[in-house]
């Protein structure tokens, strides 16, 4: 149990998908104008992520190796054509709104990157405990992204008024410069807090920054 | 068409825009060269792409009812696509092969690729609309990846400070030619 834990909670900070490994960017910016997108957007990476890994790690002793990529990306594509006609079917407006993104979730590199550095390796429960991990981890930034964005502007929190009936929404934050702008200090908050926390754990390996 | 192609190019930039094929534009752009390299690729691949799974979609999967499963044999096309190509060039246009063959194993999985023609299925564009659309998003990669590439020149010369160094910096500059991108929108009515 406590081996499961420790794989669920490295996905939220200290292998954060889009802060710290950088990958799987796409989706994270474009779809975080609002919260309820981004809620949106990290459930159903995480549906895709969990099923995808469950079935890969349950079939991982006979896939070949040399052809695994193959067999890894159908996986990966039912699964999202699953959660593309679930959400067109469901959440229409959702599924509008998020456009040609849900199809992507496909190529998206956190999934293929988990599932060829962690599935392919670990056992099923070990899976179910990395996706749920790296899904989390993907949809808290999401949607902490989201939530600074469309409060400032938008004025609002998932649709909700927050902000007073005087507050002059700053656009710019909705438009794709804020989105890069605020991504931006999000890596640098998270690079900082690393440091904060790997002084406090001195002698434990941490990941290490690279500057790409 | 040529409005597609500006508004694909210019006004809704595929990268500082709409933010696909955002990992390649961070990764790929430490220098000049690389990033021309790559740019050319995505530009090559993107256009067969779509020559390619634009009949693929209407003359194989509509009549066979089987629209469902365009995510899964388009991404098997492009990733085929890929490989061919990959021989192809190799074998007979060794000096291409030489300029652009290593950033092609790359792409296989660049955002920007499936989601052109994904747009082109869901925007019920004609065949040659289509390759125009293609050929002005992914030259619109190209651009951007020439800008950024250049910036990174100018970055590594200059004092940034502490706690922008590495990524974010990359971001913020991405974000400042992004507003300067937004002046292209009054371009077309």
């Amino acid at each position: 149990m406590k081996r499961l834990w420790n794989v669920f909670k490295q996905g939220i900070i200290y292998e954060n998908p889009l802060l710290m490994l950088l990958i799987g960017l796409c989706s994270a910016l474009a779809v975080t104008t609002n919260v309820s997108n981004g809620i949106g957007m990290g459930l159903a990476m995480t549906f895709v992520l969990l099923f995808s890994e469950i079935i890969i790690s349950a079939f991982r002793k006979v896939i070949p190796n040399s052809i695994r990529m193959p067999i890894f990306i159908i996986v990966i594509a039912a699964f999202t054509t699953i959660i593309d006609y679930v959400m067109q079917a469901y959440f229409p407006e959702l599924s509008k709104s998020m456009g040609v993104f849900i199809p992507l979730i496909v190529v998206n590199c956190i999934i293929m990157g988990r599932v060829e550095a962690f599935s392919y390796k670990k056992g099923v429960l070990d899976c179910v405990a990395d996706s749920l991990g790296m899904g989390l981890g993907y949809t808290w930034v999401l949607v902490a992204i989201a939530a600074i964005r469309e409060l400032l502007g938008n004025g609002t929190f998932a649709g909700i008024q927050v902000m007073p009936a005087s507050y002059q929404p700053i656009l710019f934050f909705t438009l794709s410069p804020g989105g890069f702008l605020v991504f931006a200090l999000f890596i640098s908050f998270n690079i900082w807090l690393k440091g904060r926390v790997g002084k406090a754990r001195a002698g434990r390996d941490i990941v290490k920054e690279d500057a790409a | 068409m040529i409005k597609i192609f500006i508004i694909a190019l210019l006004i809704n930039n595929v990268v500082l825009m709409r933010y696909i094929a955002l990992c390649s534009y961070i990764g790929m752009t430490s220098d000049v060269g690389q990033s021309v390299g790559m740019g050319f690729a995505v530009t090559f691949v993107t256009v067969l792409a779509t020559a390619a799974t634009w009949p693929l979609y209407h003359f194989v999967l509509v009549p066979l009812h089987l629209e469902f499963l365009k995510i899964l044999v388009f991404i098997l096309v492009i990733a085929s696509l890929v490989q061919l190509v990959e021989y192809y060039l190799k074998k007979n246009v060794p000096g291409l092969y030489a300029a652009m063959g290593i950033y092609l194993p790359l792409i296989t999985t660049n955002c920007a690729i499936l989601a052109v023609t994904f747009e082109n299925i869901s925007n019920n564009y004609s065949f040659i609309t289509s390759i125009v659309y293609a050929v002005g998003v992914s030259a619109g990669y190209l651009l951007a990846m020439i800008l950024l590439a250049g910036v990174r020149i100018r970055i590594r010369n200059s004092t940034v400070p502490k706690f922008l160094q590495g990524t974010p910096i990359l971001f913020v500059a991405t974000s400042l030619i992004a507003i300067s991108f937004m002046g292209f929108a009054g371009l077309i009515k």
